[in-house]
């Protein structure tokens, strides 16, 4: 990477206004061929805006992009495919009900005769150790093997730049290893990757530069394997993060003891749990890691009651509450937060007072007779605004005119505040600036301090490393024996992970 | 090219400005339709929305606005309730038409013994008709999963039929000379319900509509269940999350829209229409969707969309005499005015704009 050679792609001066916001301001740099280049920032720093206008779903508003020495303007993306970008997206775009090839076949222009492209797919899946069946349902692919048929989607065009948005999100470990193994391989290759992030140690491992994003700039361009991820962490947010502390953990009782619990998928795309069982003590994190559908929102809604069991399953403080519904539960200690803010854990378009009667009602006392007391709520969802940092301009804002990271404050801050003697949170930190993620995770330490018991859901295996006691894997509805957090190696969260099922090892041969 | 942006948050002027320029719309939209028809679009508007209030014989009329008005309001507050929580009772005619069967059975049931209790009796028969008839969609829904709107709505007929039947059959008045229809009940005083205050249109109905309208916003301004309906129909898992059961809210929303539907025939059948005839009924049910939607849900705005929705009957009526206007363009008329509502309502939650071309 001597800078000698010239860049494959080069960006001057892009700029791009959304009403409100500036998502891009005049940002500039360029990628090498062959380069595996990151793009880093927090959620809202401007980085899917800049990808879409590189991939031609999104016009500048000014400035100029070069490939290969020429100007590169495209219209849509059909012209960028042409010109060789390509681009994984973070949500996939598949069908369930067709097969692998035919769903490649969908996204190409000129797709060739089904049984030859069964045959490029089966050739460029061995080339690049991403093992493929081109004839099975969608449907009955795992996460990973659905990447693998959008980054073969991508292959068989044979790009020069393969743009790649949080690919590692709904992966485990072991199936980062081979995707890193593709991208390498490809690197090799010549192929250039833009590899968008915002996992640290994943890109000091995989990429040879940096383009560091913060509120629509550039602040940095740098070899990120010359810094600390926590030096990364701080250009990207912009401040001196703070670690979670925690003094050593005194464990009390056992709390909360779920054995046998088993319950039918929900709906035709829920996931069934089976036999699950643990017990959680006062003081004690328990971080549930795993990929999302695997049976995580099954397991809080059963947590929190909205979905029932039999009263043996769960139990709190040695008295069955299994058939108890959401509210009988908070009167217990209880409480619960699930994943999705707006529409679950929050009314998108009541006030924040209003939501904080959603669960405050029975711990708080915020109801007399069935009478609602509003300045009761309203000084309760003060409070929680006030103590956990709620930027809002007031409890009568409604709850979707708040960016994420502060709705999910004030979500994760009302349970809180109502003293739980069981927590039970879902996805805590997902789609949360670093900031805010490092706050929640540190309120939720400082509860755990004061004696609760805590169980993070969480896809994040940082997350969970960093704040869990003990850790258990959901996998296709099974949960594994909870092991201490402490000393767990990567390769042993991963078996963990792959829990049931077992994990093809496609590199081992190759 | 114009395309529609999503508001971050809804635009409170346009929520509060729809309503009139829904009403400013149908009377354009109205307009062409009565001249299609070959009347004078002009004087058929004038004729609908001003001469009940203003016009010689507004004397009369007048009173007309509160006959009619009432019913509306009392059924469209049951309605705004279910409505809010996401619960579709469509058939609140069918429930009307069972409140004035079980009412009147009643009062018909004690010709011709005197007595201060035979009214109240009646009222709580006609409520418990309209609770029953509403009891069974609710039933349907909780059990098996069947569409409420549906079943609400069929039940329409079927109470209809019932009505016919009853009227032709056991409760046909014995000196009618073979015409069909109950007891004239404004002859039979300790079943009647009467002005309260002569010639005014105001009877226990209206009495009724004003305790409805404050008991409803009572209960969504301050009460946990008010605050229960309105999670459950903007985000029905946030609700369920905070404890409500769905189940429960069912019974709850069907048994009130029900119940307020069956007091609105019991009023009627014992007041204005004075007898069970195959056809007493003239679709409040029906309007009172109309004016719970105009009304933005809110008990304020239903009274307020109940007498305009009062005053297009009256005056549809009047239109029909003078005018020839079929009765069915009235109807049409008022469905616009939903149909304009519901429209127009696109404008709080989106803004429209020129769009320069991004393609995604």
């Amino acid at each position: 990477m001597t800078g000698k050679r010239d860049p494959l792609l080069s960006v001057q001066g892009l700029t791009k206004a959304y009403p409100g916001v500036l998502a891009n301001d005049d940002i500039s740099f360029s990628v090498l061929p062959g380069e595996v280049h990151a793009l880093l920032g927090e959620n809202g720093a401007g980085k899917s805006t800049l990808v879409k206008m590189i991939y031609g779903l999104v016009h500048p508003d000014r400035g100029e992009m070069m490939l290969n020495g020429v100007p590169y303007a495209p219209a849509k993306p059909g012209d960028a495919r042409l010109a060789g970008v390509a681009m994984v997206f973070q949500h996939f775009s598949l069908f369930d009900a067709l097969s692998v090839a035919e769903n490649i076949s969908l996204g190409m222009e000129h797709p060739p005769r089904p049984a030859d492209l069964s045959e490029q797919i089966t050739r460029v899946s061995q080339a690049y150790g991403l093992p493929l069946d081109p004839d099975r349902l969608v449907g009955e692919l795992s996460a990973g093997e659905r990447q693998r048929v959008e980054i073969i989607r991508c292959l068989l065009q044979d790009p020069k730049l393969l743009i790649m948005d949080e690919p590692t999100s709904v992966l485990t470990p072991q199936e980062v290893g081979i995707l890193f193994e593709t991208l390498r391989k490809l690197s090799r290759e010549g192929t250039a990757i833009l590899y968008i992030s915002h996992k640290l140690e994943e890109i000091r491992d995989l990429c040879d530069s940096a383009t560091i994003l913060r509120q629509g700039r550039v602040v940095a361009t740098c070899d990120p394997r010359e810094h600390s991820a926590r030096e990364l962490a701080e250009l990207m947010v912009g401040e001196i993060l703070q670690a979670p502390e925690r003094t050593s953990a005194n464990m009390g009782e056992v709390v909360l003891d779920v054995s046998g619990l088993s319950l039918p998928a929900p709906t035709h795309f829920g996931t069934a749990l089976e036999n699950i069982g643990f017990s959680l003590r006062a003081g004690e994190v328990l971080g549930i890691g795993g990929v999302a559908g695997n049976g995580q929102d099954e397991l809080l809604a059963s947590l929190s009651g909205e979905t029932r069991t039999a009263p043996h399953c769960i139990r709190l403080d040695g008295r069955p509450i299994g058939n108890l519904g959401p509210n009988a539960r908070r009167e217990l200690g209880l409480l619960a937060a699930p994943e999705e803010r707006l529409g679950h854990a929050a009314a998108p378009d009541m006030s924040l007072t209003e939501n904080a009667l959603l669960t405050g009602a029975i711990r708080e006392k915020l109801v007399r007779n069935g009478v609602i007391s509003w300045a009761g709520t309203r000084k309760f969802a003060r409070r929680i605004i006030g103590e956990f940092d709620v930027r809002t301009p007031g409890p009568e804002t409604p709850a979707r005119a708040l960016s994420g990271g502060n709705l999910q404050k004030f979500v994760i801050g009302r349970e809180i505040l109502q003293r739980p003697e069981v927590l039970v949170v879902n996805q805590p930190t997902w789609g949360v600036d670093a900031s805010a993620a490092a706050s929640i995770r540190q309120a939720l330490l400082d509860l755990a301090q004061k004696g609760a018991a805590i169980i993070v859901i969480s896809q994040d295996l940082d997350e969970l490393m960093e704040i869990s006691d003990t850790f258990a894997a959901l996998a296709a509805g099974h949960l594994t024996k909870p092991r201490p957090a402490h000393g767990l190696t990567v390769e042993e969260i991963g078996l963990m992970l792959a829990g049931m099922t077992t994990e093809e090892a496609p590199h081992a041969d190759a | 090219m114009l395309t529609l942006e999503k508001r971050a948050i809804p635009s409170r002027f346009w929520a509060r400005s729809t309503p009139v320029l829904a009403v400013f719309m149908t009377m354009i939209a109205g307009g062409v339709l009565f001249a299609l028809l070959g009347k004078p679009p002009f004087e058929a508007i004038r004729t609908i929305f001003w001469d009940p209030l203003f016009s010689e014989f507004a004397f009369y009329y007048r009173s007309q606005l509160l006959v009619k008005a009432g019913p509306l309001i009392l059924i469209a507050i049951g309605l705004s309730l279910g409505f809010r929580a996401g619960i579709w009772n469509i058939g609140a005619e069918g429930q009307y038409i069972m409140g004035a069967i079980f009412g009147g059975a009643v009062g018909l049931a004690f010709y011709p013994a005197e007595g201060w209790y035979i009214f109240p009796l009646m009222v709580l028969a006609g409520a418990m008709g309209g609770i029953l008839w509403a009891m069974i969609p609710a039933m349907l829904k909780t059990r098996f999963g069947t569409n409420e709107i549906l079943v609400s709505l069929m039940l329409v007929y079927v109470a209809q039929n019932l009505l016919s039947s009853v009227s032709f059959g056991v409760l046909k008045n014995p000196q009618g000379f073979g015409f069909p229809g109950s007891r004239n009940l404004s002859d039979y005083p300790a079943a009647a319900n009467l002005d309260l205050i002569e010639g005014t249109g105001f009877h226990w109905g209206g009495v009724a509509a004003i305790l409805a309208v404050l008991a409803a916003w009572g209960l969504l301004s301050r009460h946990i269940l008010g605050y229960q309906i309105q999670l459950s129909g903007q985000s029905p898992r946030a609700a369920r999350f905070g404890g409500v059961e769905p189940n429960r809210l069912v019974w709850i929303c069907m048994g009130i829209s029900g119940g307020l539907a069956g007091l609105a025939g019991l009023f009627e059948v014992a007041g204005p229409a004075a007898q069970l005839t195959p056809d007493f009924n003239v679709g409040y049910g029906f309007t009172a969707i109309v004016v719970a939607f105009l009304g933005r849900l809110h008990p304020i705005g239903i009274v307020l969309a109940g007498f305009l929705l009062g005053l297009t009957e009256v005056g549809g009526g009047i239109a029909q005499q003078n005018l020839g206007l079929p009765a069915a363009s009235i109807q049409a008329f008022q469905g616009m005015l939903l149909f304009f509502l519901l429209a127009m309502d696109v404008f709080s939650n989106y803004r429209l704009r020129w769009a320069t071309t991004e393609v995604v």
